[in-house]
């Protein structure tokens, strides 16, 4: 029986790449794949649930597939069934094949009708790899994916300009989620040396044990778990980033934000909450979390006037009141409760475009005017703080992104010139040190290690925050990831050529690809400064979605053998090197993101060549 | 025959609207320029067409387009690369193209031209002046103010303006948008402010717009252009506030704001920005210009491509005109079957929509007769539906009407859905809507999909009035007023404006035992845009009261008498039924049928039958151009299928609206009954022997301009540029307030059509066919100059059939000149049906796809 699940993810996944072939303009067929496998996933999910629970409702766990071995380290998919996989695996498929029909119709002869099936299918693996995991590196792969589900429908609309900000910046806010799951995966590798499952977990014993001994690096993993999951449910104080996101269509809206995507932060809680289930600390913080949340959300839903924004913020209330259910061990009523919403907004968003002409007749028979009203300070200051989303959009825009960006602008001093020069300096420092000579002295093994390791985040930084040319932006990125790669290679014996050449491999097909798309349209369109907008995936599609492909690839996607080479690459940091994996980790965040802004700006937003309409700015 | 020139009006007041660049800063003459050239449409309850380019009509099309493009940024014609490839497919006819760039440019030219048109190279990407001196801030300062200050600026004025989505409303102050903003800061602690700069600003009050461009802009001579590049970077809110400032009625719940109020608070968060990003860091934007101020409005000079696009724009208007001429020369040598008696009379709205409809009744019902005229019939009043606590105006937008007429005696109540109650987006009442509806919505979701059916959150076209309510037609009494209107009509008043409506039509003998009067309204789930497919002569509503209130009104005996008096004798036997035909749905619905005549009730009995398969065979016909349907499905599945779509969620196109409009021909229906024009005229109905001096045509060609030249014009740029004249796709569209639609939370109004509604639209000016002789219909159009600036300006082609030789008379350039179409003979068919059914659908919306949908002229046989 464990061995069915893996058809949950299959099926989506062999539909994925059946969509991929498909000619563009025929609906009915791309429609119909989608529904097909959306159909056929939520038989199999009913008669899966009817049949596991005629068999009392077991635990189910199943390794299922090697990706990776070493003597110290074993990389594999692992599967996991329980009721909250239950509870999600069937609201999900359902949904999904409500908004497939739904949309079925509704994105009629929209330009991007495929693009739209195709990376519904994508989230659909994503979300089923994600509840099925059974240990953090199968749940983070459908994490990953779908964050670039998330990017790719929000900037669905991608010849104008606030679809690919706002994509843009919902992305950077997941890609910080991410990096904690990342963290929190380190941190388990260096505390039990193995790929801990969420089976194992179950293990009061084993568990407690843990604690007792390690107890702030325990801590430390499940504050990562608390604040992925706070990012990913849209709880304070990354709230903003949801009605931000209501950027694609109406249906993609509602299925993403309204409904699955957005509670998956609660089913990350519920997957660990063997893990943190005892620990007082986290479970305050959870639930101060979902009281702060659900308090301040509700404040703002009630200002809104929007429809969509409206929705979104009523949605994060409830998922708020489900943090707290979750750390107050009320599961059960956690998981109705996230099918009620779930299906509540999903509805609401469908519809959401009859509430003018609904709510305009109400007023016609039930209206009394209100001429003036005087409020108490307290509630005018409330009000402006509601209205203003409580300043958690540029709160999070200060304190995240600004220091990044003035690091990384300090880096525009630099000429081309003395940068590639210092740059063949350093990497040629660190292939001799590392192949030449033995490491022994404190020079190699620790100093240089870490002056490469800035030195990568400074590169990461400056692609970040350059203005002026893409091409210079993307060769930053490449040379970080030698130089990160040298770095840990001196840093640890261990970490052998073969890891770094997986590690590479990736990466650096990837970067050239992404080079030499650049140098296409640079040679074509003479200008490709970052200071702008281009839109240039109106004349050059194929190129934009290289392009993507290729920055997928180099920021390390699940797909690339440079995702096992990061695996590998944090499993060699010990756990008393914060420092050295703190620069890691931002520099992992920043590579996607430098490089997504580099695809944004080059291929997406208003094209800058006025021959044809062209969107305004404001829209 | 007189050809005056009415171009010296139109260049006076084009002056009055130049800027001097330099002259001193005068707040009044620049707020007025703005909103002269800000969209006009209103809140989206009601949507009334017009021209997008109506700022400009004082020009002629072809200079008013590439200035509006110039200043603007729109694009004013379809691609040089579509036109060409139009006419590589045949839709654009070489032997037209050919007449066109002779009669323009002389037989010495046509080589050379046809040349340029189809060969050269030509650069046609458009920079628009507006925006480049606010570009400055970007360029010199690295700050993005659009950024800083949109978001919070549309936040705030859509939460002033919201109607009834936000449950914790702006708390207003008496004075307006500013003072209640100062209400709320000066008793606050927190602030929309992120300096006190701007907020001392701000609660000092008493400002000059003057005074803030002062600090932001310095120099004096730069501010109007300024205040443009401002305003214009987010037209669509600009333009709502421009809209509700001078039409405050257009909102239910009334809010007082004005255009000066809206700049001053955008300049004083800019402020608020610059000081917060950039300290004290800056200074005012003109001190790093080196640029003098362009003049915005200035003249564009004349390009060798716009002649280029201008040719090919009248090659493929003309390539479709052709054949309709060719098509009604052709009727007029089929032989008409002698009039027989009628089974009945049928008026139909003008609406291009009804055109096959009528068609179709005409087909099923042989002896019938039926007249088209504008869907408010001649009565203009507000409605009061029964417990509603507001009017609704039922007649042309721009008409102020004195009357009112009142709904009672309704029984059925008005259901509610709970999925939209306020209460599920609060946090107690929230939670416990998770819990229970919650679940509902799924089931709601399913049976959306699978059964859709009416509810109350569509807009139902036959709710607008019940059907089995009192109204209150007839005056009481003088004394008997509410808010100053009149309730009801006199005997007097209603005698004149049947009459008034019968002569128009030339409907003043001959009556049917039953003459219906059928307005139209229309169905549609989920969409916003809905009131866009209603009845446009009603102000964007159904007209279904007033075709009840003209059918009660010329069945009433005294009014009978008077009519009697005036020499128009109705039959005793004669009853007028009103009707509303649902054009989504379609449906129809009868009212005040229990008052018929025995003979005419059993007469009417049979009509339903020949009305039901009238609508079975329109529904068939409109079928075609949606694909989730099967064209060749029995009658009853197309049907049904046609029904579901106006009640489905998920259906981003319940119908097509007024897309593909094209002609409005004003003549006896022999003209066009033989002909199919697929759905693209409008038919008003004119006899020219009633009225041999066109005394009546001024009065009925009057709103052709306004009412049929608006639509055609808004389709046309909202086909032509649907990113910035129209409203883009509907399916990312947010409702904002109640008032409009955006792409997203933070972005501007989208003002114009959504792209579902115009794909199917050829972007085609409308051609006015008159069946009059060519002096009287000169004299007639030259009679208002606002109706003459229409013609003139080329803003809408008009011919003039001669009555009785059938020959074409084209209007250009102020005279009326023969026109002989070069198509000799237009294609037949035999069955419309076949027609239907063997027509193919639109690969793509791009318009070379697009337009191979829309059908030539046919002659039917």
């Amino acid at each position: 029986m464990p061995q069915l699940l893996q058809l949950f993810i299959l099926l989506p996944l062999v539909g994925f790449f059946i969509s991929l072939l498909l000619p563009r303009k025929n609906e009915r067929v791309i429609a119909g794949l989608a529904i097909g496998v959306a159909v056929l996933h939520l038989l199999g999910a009913i008669a899966f649930i009817g049949y596991w629970l005629l068999n009392d409702y077991p635990v189910l766990d199943v390794k299922q597939l090697t990706v990776y071995q070493t003597e110290h380290l074993e990389i594999f998919v692992d599967f996991y069934f329980d009721k909250a996989t239950a509870v999600f695996a069937f609201v999900g498929s359902l949904l999904t094949l409500l908004v497939a029909l739904f949309s079925r119709s509704y994105l009629h002869r929209d330009e991007g009708y495929k693009r739209f099936f195709s990376t519904l299918l994508l989230f659909v693996i994503g979300y089923n790899l994600l509840i099925f995991s059974g240990n953090f590196e199968t749940l983070f792969v459908g994490w990953e994916f779908l964050g670039i589900c998330s990017f790719l429908l929000i900037a669905f609309y991608r010849d104008r300009y606030l679809p690919v900000k706002n994509a843009l910046k919902v992305i950077s806010v997941y890609r910080l989620g991410d990096i904690c799951l990342i963290l929190a995966m380190w941190m388990s590798h260096q505390l039990w040396h193995q790929n801990i499952t969420f089976a194992q977990l179950n293990d009061a014993g084993l568990v407690s044990s843990h604690w007792q001994e390690a107890g702030n690096y325990a801590f430390f993993i499940a504050l990562m778990i608390v604040m992925a999951a706070a990012i990913k449910s849209a709880q304070l104080p990354f709230s903003s980033w949801l009605p931000r996101a209501m950027e694609g269509p109406t249906t993609s809206s509602a299925i993403f934000y309204g409904s699955l995507s957005v509670h998956l932060g609660v089913f990350l809680l519920l997957r660990t909450y063997p893990y943190w289930g005892d620990v007082l600390g986290i479970k305050i913080l959870i639930i101060a979390i979902g009281v702060g949340t659900s308090m301040i959300a509700a404040s703002i839903a009630r200002v809104q006037s929007t429809v969509k924004t409206q929705i979104a913020y009523s949605s994060i209330t409830q998922i708020g009141l489900m943090f707290i259910e979750v750390a107050l061990g009320w599961h059960v009523l956690a998981l109705i409760h996230f099918a009620g919403n779930a299906f509540l907004r999903t509805y609401q968003l469908l519809v959401s475009p009859s509430v003018l002409s609904y709510l305009i007749h109400n007023m016609v028979f039930y209206f009394t005017p209100k001429k003036e009203v005087r409020q108490s300070r307290l509630m005018n200051s409330l009000y402006i703080l509601s209205v203003k989303e409580w300043n958690l959009d540029g709160f999070l825009h200060k304190t995240l992104w600004s220091p990044f960006k003035w690091i990384g602008k300090q880096t525009r001093s630099l000429s081309n010139a003395i940068a590639l020069l210092l740059l063949a300096i350093l990497l040629a420092a660190g292939v001799y040190f590392y192949f030449v000579t033995d490491q022994s002295n404190d020079f190699t093994a620790t100093y240089l290690p870490f002056a490469l390791a800035i030195v990568a985040l400074m590169l990461i930084l400056g692609s970040f925050a350059e203005r002026q040319n893409a091409k210079r932006a993307w060769l930053f990125i490449m040379g970080a990831q030698v130089l990160i790669t040298l770095s840990i290679g001196l840093l640890h014996e261990e970490f052998s050529a073969t890891y770094m050449l997986m590690y590479l491999s990736g990466a650096i097909l990837a970067s050239i690809i992404g080079y030499a798309c650049l140098a296409k349209i640079a040679s074509s369109e003479k200008d490709i400064d970052l200071n702008r907008f281009h839109g240039h995936v109106y004349e050059y599609p194929g190129t934009a979605a290289l392009f993507l492909i290729a920055c997928l690839a180099s920021a390390g996607l699940p797909f690339t053998p440079t995702f096992i080479g990061i695996d590998l690459l944090f499993s060699h940091v010990g756990k008393s090197e914060y420092f050295f994996i703190m620069l890691m980790a931002i520099s992992f965040v920043f590579i996607e993101l430098a490089a997504l802004r580099i695809y944004a700006r080059i291929f997406l937003g208003q094209h800058k060549k006025q021959y044809h309409p062209i969107a305004y700015r404001s829209s | 025959m007189g050809s005056i020139k009415l171009t010296a009006t139109a260049d006076s007041s084009q002056q009055g609207l130049s800027i001097e660049a330099h002259a001193p800063f005068d707040e009044g003459h620049v707020l007025q320029h703005l909103k002269h050239y800000l969209p006009t449409q209103g809140p989206l309850k009601d949507f009334i067409h017009h021209n997008s380019l109506h700022a400009f009509q004082q020009l002629t099309f072809y200079d008013a387009i590439f200035k509006a493009s110039k200043i603007f940024g729109y694009q004013s014609t379809l691609q040089l690369t579509e036109f060409r490839e139009l006419h590589s497919t045949g839709r654009i006819k070489d032997g037209i193209l050919q007449r066109v760039i002779l009669e323009r440019k002389g037989e010495n030219a046509v080589a050379e031209w046809k040349g340029k048109l189809l060969q050269k190279e030509y650069d046609t990407c458009t920079t628009p002046r507006i925006g480049t001196l606010r570009a400055g801030w970007k360029e010199y300062y690295m700050i993005d103010l659009d950024n800083a200050v949109q978001p919070l600026l549309f936040r705030i004025l859509c939460s002033y303006l919201d109607q009834g989505i936000a449950i914790w409303k702006f708390p207003l102050a008496e004075g307006g948008f500013l003072s209640s903003i100062i209400q709320l800061e000066s008793n606050s602690f927190a602030s929309f402010f992120k300096t006190k700069r701007a907020k001392e600003l701000l609660l000092r009050g008493n400002f000059e717009i003057k005074e803030l461009l002062e600090i932001v802009v310095g120099n004096e001579a730069y501010y109007e252009q300024y205040l443009f590049d401002q305003q214009f970077s987010h037209r669509g809110w600009s333009g709502i506030v421009s809209n509700i400032e001078e039409a405050p009625h257009g909102l239910l719940d009334r809010r007082k704001i004005s255009l000066r109020e809206l700049i001053i608070f955008e300049l004083l968060l800019e402020i608020d920005a610059l000081y917060d990003q950039l300290g004290n860091a800056w200074k005012p934007l003109s001190n790093s210009i080196s640029a003098p101020p362009e003049n915005l409005l200035a003249d564009v000079p004349q390009t060798e491509l716009h002649e280029v696009l201008r040719i090919w724009q009248d090659a493929f208007e003309q390539s479709y005109y052709d054949g309709v001429v060719a098509g009604i020369i052709g009727e007029k040598h089929k032989k008409n079957a002698p009039t027989v008696a009628r089974s009945f009379q049928a008026m139909f709205c003008i609406d291009e929509r009804e055109c096959s409809l009528r068609r179709h009744i005409e087909y099923v019902d042989k002896d019938c007769e039926t007249l088209g005229t504008p869907g408010f019939f001649g009565v203009e009043f507000y409605f009061q539906p029964q417990d509603g606590k507001f009017y609704d105006k039922l007649c042309p937008a721009p008409v102020t009407p004195k009357y009112l007429i009142k709904e009672s005696e309704v029984m059925e109540k008005r259901a509610h859905e709970a999925l939209y109650s306020s209460g599920t987006h609060s946090f107690f009442a929230g939670t416990l809507s998770t819990f229970t509806l919650g679940f509902w919505a799924a089931i709601r979701l399913i049976q959306n999909l699978f059964s859709p059916k009416m509810s109350p959150a569509i807009s139902d076209a036959f709710a607008h009035m019940n059907k089995s309510g009192r109204l209150s037609i007839e005056n009481k009494g003088l004394e008997d007023r509410e808010n100053e209107l009149q309730v009801g009509f006199t005997v007097k008043e209603m005698a004149t404006r049947v009459e008034g409506q019968l002569r128009s039509i030339g409907l003043i003998n001959h009556f049917a035992s039953i003459v219906y009067v059928i307005a139209h309204g229309s169905s549609s789930a989920n969409n916003p845009h809905h009131g866009a497919h209603d009845c446009g002569a009603c102000s964007g509503r159904p007209g279904s009261v007033n075709a009840r209130v003209l059918s009660f009104m010329a069945n009433h005996k005294g009014v009978r008498a008077i009519l009697q008096s005036k020499g128009i004798s109705i039959p005793e036997e004669t009853q007028f039924v009103g009707g509303l035909h649902d054009t989504a749905a379609d449906q129809i619905q009868f009212y005040d049928t229990d008052g018929l005549h025995p003979a005419n009730a059993k007469a009417h009995y049979q009509n339903l039958a020949a009305f039901e398969q009238a609508l079975d065979l329109n529904a068939k016909e409109r079928s075609r151009r949606f694909s989730s349907i099967n064209t060749k499905m029995s009658l009853p599945k197309v049907r049904k299928a046609i029904l579901d779509r106006s009640v489905s969620m998920f259906e981003p196109r319940p119908e097509l609206g007024h897309g593909t409009n094209t002609l409005c021909i004003i003549g006896r229906r022999d003209m066009t009954k033989g002909l199919f024009l697929d759905r693209r005229a409008f038919l008003n109905s004119y006899d020219y022997r009633t009225d041999p001096e066109g005394k009546l045509l001024t009065g009925l060609m009057r709103p052709i301009g306004p009412v049929c030249g608006g639509i055609n014009l808004e389709y046309y740029f909202s086909r032509i540029d649907n990113y910035k004249l129209g409203a883009g796709t509907k399916l990312p569209h947010n409702v904002m307030g109640l008032i409009g639609v955006a792409n997203s939370s933070d972005g501007d109004l989208r003002a114009g059509l959504p792209l579902q509604m115009i794909e199917v639209h050829d972007p085609v000016r409308l051609l006015v066919i008159v069946e009059h002789f060519p002096d009287v219909v000169l004299n007639t159009i030259q009679s208002v100059p606002e109706m003459y600036e229409w013609y003139i300006n080329e803003w809408v082609h008009i011919m003039a059939v001669h009555p009785e030789t059938g020959r074409f008379y084209y209007f250009r350039e102020g005279a009326f000149v023969e026109y002989t179409p070069l198509t000799k003979e237009v294609g037949t068919v035999k069955s419309i049906i076949q027609l239907v059914e063997s027509a193919k659908e639109m690969e793509t919306n791009y318009i070379v796809d697009a337009t191979k949908e829309n059908l030539p002229v046919y002659s039917i046989n």
